[in-house]
């Protein structure tokens, strides 16, 4: 029974929420660009604390996104090859992933409290948007509990179990679930609170992350645009 | 050259009577809705003032406009892109709302339904935000109304700068003027600049400003950018929306709705030809008070061959060189100078332009307080109303205000010479350099003020925007983009868009029989 439950849960449920993620963000989209937005409440409420929340949670936040992307994804081979040892990686993932885990866990309380007592940016609440919120403070919450667990098996065979089972579930492969069956389940409801954002994601305001205007930089002050255009 | 044509507006000052309905007019068509209740596309201040929102022209406060660096390039006064994008997750130059107002219903059916009681009952106010009653209004729209308020908060104005301070207080009395203000649907725009998206272009067929709703992203970049602080974040579809220039109405050849409906038939439009190829030179020239002078040089003549030859080749419409030709905007701004773009120096080369108000110098003239430069009143020696309005006008060149005073008042006396003593008297006209036939165009522009002579617009051609008409039919018009629902959001919609909210008030009263009162 476990091994199903461990199969349904870190086996297939990641396909479901990658699939609903993309195709989810596609739909909406393609058909309704209105609602495509950062639905930011700033005007409505702009102290400095909320600026300082702010930049705390969405740098703590980006960074442990990449973090994760690089960490987990980077192909062992390339890591051996650049001298990477596991236990190397492991103690940079839990310094730096600790450190900006704690601005980005700092920034999200300010920002819950901020959502939650101040009746303008409540009121201005979408129905996800608090939930949303919440949910992104857990997992937060959950990956900061991680760093202890680590902390006992420092030589990174854990977080190779991991890193195997992502890179296994994004090439396609059927055995990836069997890789976090024995790992503490912090880190289990961790990965299942984290498939469950993405199935969020193109629900909430998260999607304006597709967004990021990186283009900007590249492109010329002034738009005109031709009739018809 | 390149040229392009766009639709500019004059607003004459001197006949602003400051009643509002093109505040109101334009309110009720395009921001009566939840989300832009603080929002006014136009609104009319009343200076001296800090204006709306609060202090809108201190830039060393809000960073709006450009900046120009010291290699000459221009950029951002709020920063370059990469600047820009740092400051995305919070902006550290974005008014709050309470900067303009907290927007408010005041619950009038209380004023019917409230039971019989000791004190007068009262239409409490609620705020739109949060729908919770509020216990005083500490500011709205026209707070400082007919120089309403203290005077000490007043003279925070940006445009007393280089005026004497002791003088403030008799400056009060002697001097007063309203400024109505919308969106610029300037050449060179810093919204446009600050979008991180892209979302917000110039037409390049009228020229016309415009955010587009579904690129838009709300990032917040353009409201800080804008100078004039004409861009709003609208709170409940968390996009940002401006003045359209009522966009459907001039593509259609019709005057926007502030115009149309202005009592003081004060506003005009017309067509405007410039050459886009040198914004960036004009924009970027490097005395802030050349600035005026370089946005006049960018216009193109009309009647030139050279200009309308290269026009058609550029794309532009004939009847649109037509009204060029008529345009009661190149009239006022560029023939005979007697209007000015608000404030140039923020380097946008805004398409709004103004004529000075007469006001406080015919009263001072009344008064006998100044003497008669010839047959002129002396407008230099009244340094205040003139440092003022130059300083709002022509980033603080008094010679162009000054010029184009002298010329209204001519045209004054002259035609008073006319009407009340039958004689026609050129004296006024030779001191100012105007010809005859000059001012009687003037006239019959500026002080009659025909429809026909206020709006000169040629119809947009809509027809050349798409190649299939046919295929438009039975589409929705204007939607929010969920397939034909106008109304933003669906009952189903499951990508989560707030509903709009029923106001919770008026809150039903129960109404207490008379006897149980006086048993109490």
């Amino acid at each position: 029974m476990d091994a199903f439950f461990n199969n349904l849960l870190f086996g297939y449920y990641p396909y479901i929420a990658g699939t609903v993620f993309l195709f989810g963000s596609l739909v909406r989209f393609d058909m309704s660009q209105y609602t495509w937005k950062t639905n930011s409440s700033q005007i409505v409420d702009s102290g400095p604390r909320f600026r300082l929340a702010n930049n705390l949670f969405h740098i703590g936040v980006l960074f442990l996104f990449f973090g994760h992307l690089v960490g987990l994804l980077t192909p062992h081979s390339w890591e051996q090859a650049l001298g990477i040892t596991p236990g190397l990686h492991q103690i940079v993932a839990m310094t730096s992933g600790g450190i900006f885990g704690a601005c980005a866990a700092i920034g999200g309380a300010l920002l819950i409290h901020r959502r939650l007592t101040n009746p303008r940016v409540r009121a201005q609440s979408s129905q996800m948007d608090i939930p949303i919120l919440i949910i992104l403070f857990i997992q937060l919450l959950l990956g900061l509990a991680t760093i202890p667990f680590s902390a006992q098996h420092l030589d990174g065979s854990e977080m190779m179990l991991l890193s195997i089972w992502a890179q296994r579930i994004v090439t396609f492969r059927p055995d990836a679930a069997a890789f976090v069956a024995t790992v503490p389940w912090v880190f289990k409801i961790h990965l299942f609170l984290g498939l469950t954002i993405f199935l969020l994601f193109p629900f909430t305001r998260l999607v304006h992350i597709w967004s990021a205007p990186i283009w900007y930089l590249g492109r010329r002050f002034q738009i005109v645009r031709a009739r018809g255009a | 050259m390149r040229v392009r044509a766009q639709i500019g507006m004059v607003l004459n000052l001197d006949k602003c009577i400051g009643c509002h309905t093109c505040s109101i007019t334009c309110k009720n068509v395009w921001t009566s809705r939840e989300g832009v209740e603080y929002a006014w596309f136009n609104n009319v201040e009343t200076k001296p003032g800090i204006g709306y929102p609060k202090d809108w022209e201190n830039q060393d406060r809000w960073k709006g406009g450009w900046k120009r660096g010291q290699d000459g390039e221009i950029q951002p006064r709020q920063g370059g892109k990469w600047r820009i994008l740092a400051n995305i997750f919070a902006n550290p130059n974005l008014p709050q709302i309470d900067e303009y107002y907290e927007p408010f219903n005041f619950d009038y059916q209380r004023l019917h339904n409230a039971p019989e009681s000791r004190a007068q009952p009262t239409a409490k106010p609620y705020s739109a935000l949060t729908g919770k009653p509020m216990d005083k209004i500490e500011w709205g729209p026209n707070w400082e109304e007919i120089l309403g308020g203290e005077f000490a908060k007043r003279a925070q104005d940006y445009n007393f700068r280089e005026v004497e301070k002791e003088i403030y207080g008799q400056f009060e009395h002697t001097f007063m003027m309203y400024l109505p203000r919308l969106c610029e649907h300037c050449l060179n725009p810093t919204c446009v600049a600050s979008c991180p998206s892209g979302a917000i272009y110039k037409r390049e067929e009228d020229g016309i400003v415009l955010i587009d709703q579904d690129k838009c992203r709300g990032w917040r970049m353009c409201i800080s950018g804008c100078p004039y602080k004409k861009i709003y974040y609208n709170w409940q579809s968390g996009k940002s929306e401006k003045c359209i220039f009522c966009y459907p109405r001039i593509e259609a050849g019709q005057p926007t709705v502030c115009s149309e409906t202005c009592v003081g038939r004060i506003r005009y439009l017309g067509v405007l030809l410039y050459d886009a190829d040198r914004i960036k030179q004009a924009a970027s020239v490097a005395d802030e008070r050349d600035l005026y002078r370089a946005q006049l040089d960018l216009f193109l003549d009309p009647e030139d061959p050279a200009v309308i030859a290269q026009a058609r080749a550029d794309g532009v419409h004939q009847s649109w060189l037509d009204a060029a030709r008529r345009s009661p905007v190149y009239k006022m701004a560029i023939e005979w100078k007697v209007a000015f773009p608000l404030h140039p120096e923020y380097r946008t080369l805004p398409m709004v332009w103004y004529v000075p108000p007469l006001s406080s110098i015919s009263a001072a003239v009344d008064q006998g307080q100044i003497g008669f430069d010839g047959v002129i009143p002396d407008v230099a020696s009244l340094r205040i109303p003139v440092k003022y309005v130059a300083n709002l006008l022509t980033a603080g060149d008094e010679k162009p205000v000054i010029e184009a005073m002298r010329r209204m008042f001519a045209m004054r006396i002259y035609r008073r010479r006319q009407t009340v003593d039958g004689v026609t008297d050129t004296s006024a006209l030779e001191q100012v350099g105007l010809s005859q036939a000059q001012v009687d165009e003037m006239y019959k522009v500026m002080a009659i003020a025909d429809y026909e002579d206020r709006f000169v617009i040629p119809t947009n051609h809509r027809e050349l925007s798409t190649d299939d008409a046919y295929g438009q039919r039975s589409g929705c018009g204007f939607s929010f983009g969920d397939g034909c629902n106008t109304s933003g959001v669906n009952p189903t919609n499951l990508f989560g868009s707030k509903n709009p909210q029923r106001r919770k008030f008026p809150i039903p009263v129960k109404v207490v029989p008379k006897q149980t009162q006086a048993q109490k």
